[in-house]
């Protein structure tokens, strides 16, 4: 059941807030070192699956495997472990707004990692160059900065552990199409170079057709479909129809695809 | 140790760094779980430095990531400034696996030198770590460093100048947000149907319905305090009689009126500087001003009102309880009975007393609603100055009541009341 590729795997994932259902018998799984698209209606349960995944949501039924190994019968040191391996950006970011950046992203090293400071702050100016900020950039608060500035910082903050697992939560959503394509280009770039497996929800029909390996779709409760975009616009339900077949999928559909 | 991290080698199953190149993965990591994870990379992270024809050979082993590399970094420092970038050499035959932080730090050793990326610097063949560090020295942004303000004599003149000025600039905004008050004010008076009338009852019952338990029962311990104080003082004089008039004058004059505003200050201005702070960070204030509404009108007048209203009655229920609790402390104490209690009070207790302490209640209740209101729509974008303009609100407007009661002493006191 569970195979050697799938870093996360999700089975029969039950959800739901008091008697509204969010997710009944939801299957997903995430393959190691895939950039992987998560689409659904407004309302339909992305954040809440993510969510989940996370930890931050305990499962109304069913169960999350991360590596073949149960999350419900983790111990607590192994679920600490499993929580260093991975990074989160939220929707709006998340920073602490009473910290610079750059104190934001020494902020998971300081907790769970013994060095010194001054190395603590090369690495944060690191993490900080990777995700494209300028270099001023460092010491201004979170509301010094612009929303696109906001969420590089937050992927900034994401890789300051050297996660495995980035998650992202709509990561191109209110920025203007240059600085979503500025970003999309940058999450490909760094799963590449630091061979990340990255879950995003997201939108963006551009972010998905160009760096998306695979697009999972939310609908009617569970995952219709989790395969690469070409032969998901191939795909009989109807809500995906609609979603690629309108005039915003069409154009995007138009365009080359990323390759391999 | 080094025979337990070859065999470990094989155990990771990692990938060969040779082959590194054409695989996703850079970072030969291990299995994302493995239970004794991070004790295992924490004991195989070690740093080994020889000399060798003059030159330093660093030889990192082991796993470099994050969490291993910290007690490195001064060591790493030292062979940096110590010996010319030409002569340092890094043997990575024993390295295992590398993460970014790891690059950077062995990376950094060579930052001095004109070709950091030249093979003979170089020992053994690591793909992963060659590429990732020469991705780390360009991609470092170098935070300039934070300027911190000169200590001394000049820096401690600096901050009390700063805070005179923010003192004098604050006192200035108050009086000019009281002025717009008062206009826009004038203008709702002209036309009444503009007060927004279902907002201000809300208020009403919010600020002095809600408050009214809270305050009677401090107030009564006020004058039951007040009264234990006097009976045991006056009673060494043999004149325990006259701790109802202790009682009457101070509640009357001063404390019923006080303990409300107080209360007031710290209960309802704060919510006015949170709510209306919300609001701005959300833009509802924004969102009013474009649809023609005047955030004063819709906001700040129903609170002043509210206040002014409910700070006079709120008052005199504080002083009621305040005289019931003399009134029982004085009869279980001093024998006086509630009947005689009343009595002696309507004979020696001038019915101005109670004017002067009822008198400051709507300025008290008008000066809480403005700090209040004014601190909610200076609120900038960030959480964190919600937090700091509902602090200072609501010191600021304890402060002004204190100070505003002082005034009212020294007036009523030439006016001989």
């Amino acid at each position: 059941m569970t195979g050697d590729d799938n870093l996360i795997e999700v089975r029969g994932l039950r959800s739901q807030f008091g008697t509204h259902v969010v997710h009944d018998g939801l299957d997903f799984e995430v393959h190691r070192g895939e950039i992987q698209g998560i689409v659904g209606g407004s309302g339909s349960g992305k954040s809440v699956l993510l969510n989940t995944i996370l930890g931050l949501k305990d499962p109304d039924g069913g169960e999350i495997f991360f590596e073949g190994h149960a999350r419900s019968k983790m111990r607590r040191r192994d679920r600490a472990a499993l929580e260093r391996r991975w990074g989160v950006l939220f929707q709006n970011g998340a920073l602490f707004s009473s910290l610079t950046v750059q104190e934001n992203v020494m902020a998971p090293l300081r907790e769970h990692i013994k060095m010194p400071v001054s190395l603590m702050r090369e690495i944060a100016d690191l993490k900080i160059g990777l995700s494209g900020l300028p270099d001023h950039a460092g010491n201004k608060l979170p509301s010094e900065l612009s929303g696109g500035m906001k969420k590089r910082a937050g992927i900034a903050r994401a890789l300051a552990m050297d996660p495995d697992i980035l998650f992202l939560d709509e990561p191109t959503a209110g920025l203007d199409p240059i600085g979503a394509s500025e970003f999309d280009n940058l999450i490909l770039e760094l799963s590449q170079a630091l061979g990340l497996t990255v879950i995003m929800i997201t939108h963006d029909l551009d972010s998905l057709h160009a760096i998306c390996d695979r697009v999972a779709v939310i609908a009617d409760k569970r995952i219709v479909a989790n395969e690469p975009l070409s032969t998901l616009t191939q795909h009989s339900h109807p809500w995906i129809q609609e979603y690629f077949g309108g005039p915003r999928g069409r154009a995007v559909l138009r365009q080359p695809h990323k390759e391999g | 140790m080094r025979n337990a991290a070859v065999a470990k080698t094989e155990n990771h199953a990692i990938i060969p760094p040779q082959g590194a190149a054409s695989l996703p993965l850079l970072t030969n990591r291990g299995p994302l779980l493995a239970t004794t994870f991070a004790d295992t990379a924490r004991a195989e992270a070690e740093l080994i430095t020889r000399n060798e024809d003059g030159k330093v050979i660093v030889e990192p082993r082991g796993d470099w990531v994050v969490e291993t590399i910290g007690r490195f970094d001064s060591q790493l420092k030292r062979i940096e400034e110590g010996y010319e970038p030409g002569d340092i050499i890094i043997d990575l035959t024993s390295l295992k696996r590398i993460d970014t932080s790891g690059a950077y730090l062995l990376g950094r050793t060579l930052s001095r030198c004109g070709d950091p990326d030249g093979d003979w610097h170089y020992i053994g063949d690591h793909g992963p770590a060659r590429r990732l560090m020469a991705d780390m020295r360009k991609r470092l942004a170098s935070c300039p460093p934070v300027e911190e303000d000169e200590g001394g004599i000049i820096a401690v003149m600096a901050r009390i100048g700063r805070g005179l000025e923010g003192a004098w600039s604050e006192t200035v905004d108050t009086f000019a947000f009281f002025g717009r008050t008062v206009t826009t004010f004038s203008s709702i008076a002209l036309i009444p149907a503009r007060l927004r009338l279902t907002a201000t009852v809300h208020l009403m019952e919010t600020t002095g319905v809600n408050a009214l338990p809270i305050i009677a029962v401090l107030s009564f311990f006020i004058g039951a305090v007040v009264a234990f104080m006097g009976a045991n003082l006056l009673e060494t004089f043999g004149a325990s009689v006259f701790t109802v008039e202790l009682v009457g004058l101070s509640v009357l004059r001063e404390f019923g009126v006080l303990i409300t505003a107080i209360l007031l200050a710290g209960r309802s201005d704060s919510a006015f500087t949170a709510a209306i702070g919300s609001m701005k960070m959300q833009q509802e204030i924004d969102a009013m001003k474009v649809m023609g509404l005047d955030p004063f009108e819709v906001l700040v007048i129903p609170r002043v009102v509210a206040c002014v209203i409910m700070a006079p009655l709120l008052t005199f229920a504080a002083m009621l309880t305040g005289v019931i609790g003399g009134a029982l402390v004085s009869w279980a104490t001093l024998d006086i009975s509630p009947a005689f209690f009343i009595q002696r009070m309507q004979d020696t207790i001038d019915y101005t007393h109670f004017m002067v302490g009822m008198s400051k209640a709507p300025v008290f209740g008008l000066v809480i609603a403005i700090i209040g209101c004014r601190h909610g729509l200076q609120v900038g974008g960030d959480v964190e100055s919600l937090g700091s303009r509902v602090t200072t609100s609501v010191v600021q407007s304890i402060f002004a009541v204190i100070v505003i009661d002082a005034l009212f002493a020294l007036l009523y006191l030439e006016l001989d009341i």
